[in-house]
């Protein structure tokens, strides 16, 4: 019996197409993602079926479960200035290093009085610094902490939206948009409007997910 | 695989003639390629798809209650837990608990009864959806006419009041049902105090 030759062939294949693909999924992965700063509060938000997507340049105001209201807003050029204006306003030192520092933080919700510590501190003790703080103040007696730093913002961020315009005639406008979570109180949510409202914006964003439209 | 390639040219005796080695062309790319899949597992892991999205609203500077007419508005009382109270036209100096009535936010609950109420523009623009669906109208005729039917003066208002036990939740609720039914002229105000007081006479009287 004559024995089955098998033809040798070698083990080793071609790769380069995996390779090509791979490279190829990594560079658009690199391109899509956006990464940006770990948020101090957890915010469940509701769910709708609205399909309308997070604008660009926008000023988002977290509200978290407990009613504690954050502060945060894109623009790297603008929030330097806003800083500025509020500390001013109530007399806090600040150095120019705490406002580049403070150009790329993310959400904050101090008091005016431990802004810059918090500016100042790393990671870990700002987690500490927001879970033990009680959001920005809303005082509407005593000193409005919340209406100056929106006042500031709709200022500046209009201000440098104006600016752009120039070169830019599709520069997108500042939006502003409430991101609250859905356990909180309405009146919490309806204050903030309300501050809002007094600084001037007139036009809301609900921070919402997505979910299916029933069908009918 | 990975070792450096010295090769095994060269050498030989003294009038040879010298010769460059011959180092072979081929690089070894697994570390590269490693590298690759795992920075391509990292990405993928990291990326978030699904970006948040917004329901925008506009509230008015100061509500006036004149231009609001009875016989096409809708109040929704939103009350503690996921409760809707409900009743038809605008509150009324005669009001009692027996002029609301209760529901919740269920497909079966609030959102029948909107689209029950507001049979007048889910029929005007059955025809306009009908034509969109079937590529015959652009996004924004489709837009335009969708608008002007949610404004006709005979569509609902829904006037949303809301208390100081509301949760944000059912508020964005509401305002989604709002959505869904295609009801365009809504309103979000503070319930009055003859409000709440029917909310408490009627979970008194309902009581089980």
């Amino acid at each position: 019996m004559p024995k089955i030759k098998l033809p040798r062939n070698s083990p080793s294949i071609d790769m380069t197409p995996m390779v090509d693909l791979a490279f190829l999924l990594v560079t658009f992965f690199m391109l899509t993602t956006k990464f940006r700063p770990e948020e101090p509060v957890k915010v469940v938000i509701p769910f709708s079926v609205t399909t309308t997507k997070i604008p660009d340049n926008v000023m988002t105001l977290s509200i978290d479960s407990a009613g504690r209201v954050f502060f945060d807003m894109d623009g790297k050029d603008t929030r330097p200035q806003v800083l500025n204006a509020v500390m001013s306003k109530y007399k806090q030192p600040i150095t120019t290093l705490d406002q580049s520092r403070f150009a790329v933080m993310g959400t904050f919700g101090v008091p005016v009085t431990q802004v810059r510590a918090y500016i100042e501190a790393d990671d870990a003790q700002r987690k500490i610094m927001s879970s033990t703080s009680a959001g920005i103040p809303m005082d509407t007696l005593k000193n409005d902490e919340l209406l100056d730093w929106v006042s500031a913002g709709v200022q500046y961020g209009i201000a440098d939206w104006n600016e752009k315009k120039v070169a830019n005639p599709n520069a997108k406008p500042p939006k502003y948009a409430i991101k609250a979570d859905g356990r909180a109180k309405y009146t919490i949510v309806k204050k903030v409007i309300d501050i809002c409202q007094k600084a001037g914006i007139q036009h809301f964003d609900l921070i919402t997910s997505l979910k299916a439209m029933p069908k009918s | 695989m990975a070792d450096v390639n010295t090769g095994g040219g060269g050498g030989g005796g003294k009038h040879q003639k010298k010769r460059a080695k011959k180092l072979s062309t081929r690089i070894d790319m697994t570390p590269m390629v490693d590298l690759g899949f795992l920075l391509l597992t990292f990405f993928m892991l990291t990326t978030t798809f699904s970006q948040p999205k917004v329901i925008e609203l506009t509230p008015p500077i100061k509500s006036n209650d004149k231009t609001k007419v009875d016989t096409t508005t809708l109040t929704l009382l939103l009350g503690k837990s996921d409760t809707v109270y409900y009743y038809n036209g605008l509150l009324k100096a005669n009001h009692d608990s027996n002029n609301i009535m209760a529901t919740d936010f269920s497909d079966e609950g609030l959102r029948k009864i909107v689209l029950g109420q507001n049979q007048y523009v889910m029929n005007s623009i059955k025809d306009i959806q009908a034509q969109h669906n079937a590529n015959k109208m652009p996004d924004s005729t489709y837009a335009r006419l969708l608008d002007k039917a949610e404004g006709n003066k005979n569509a609902r208002f829904v006037i949303i009041k809301t208390d100081s036990t509301t949760k944000y939740i059912n508020v964005v609720m509401a305002l989604d049902e709002m959505n869904i039914c295609n009801i365009g002229k809504y309103s979000l105000i503070d319930a009055s105090e003859d409000d709440i007081k029917m909310i408490a006479d009627y979970k008194l009287t309902h009581k089980k």
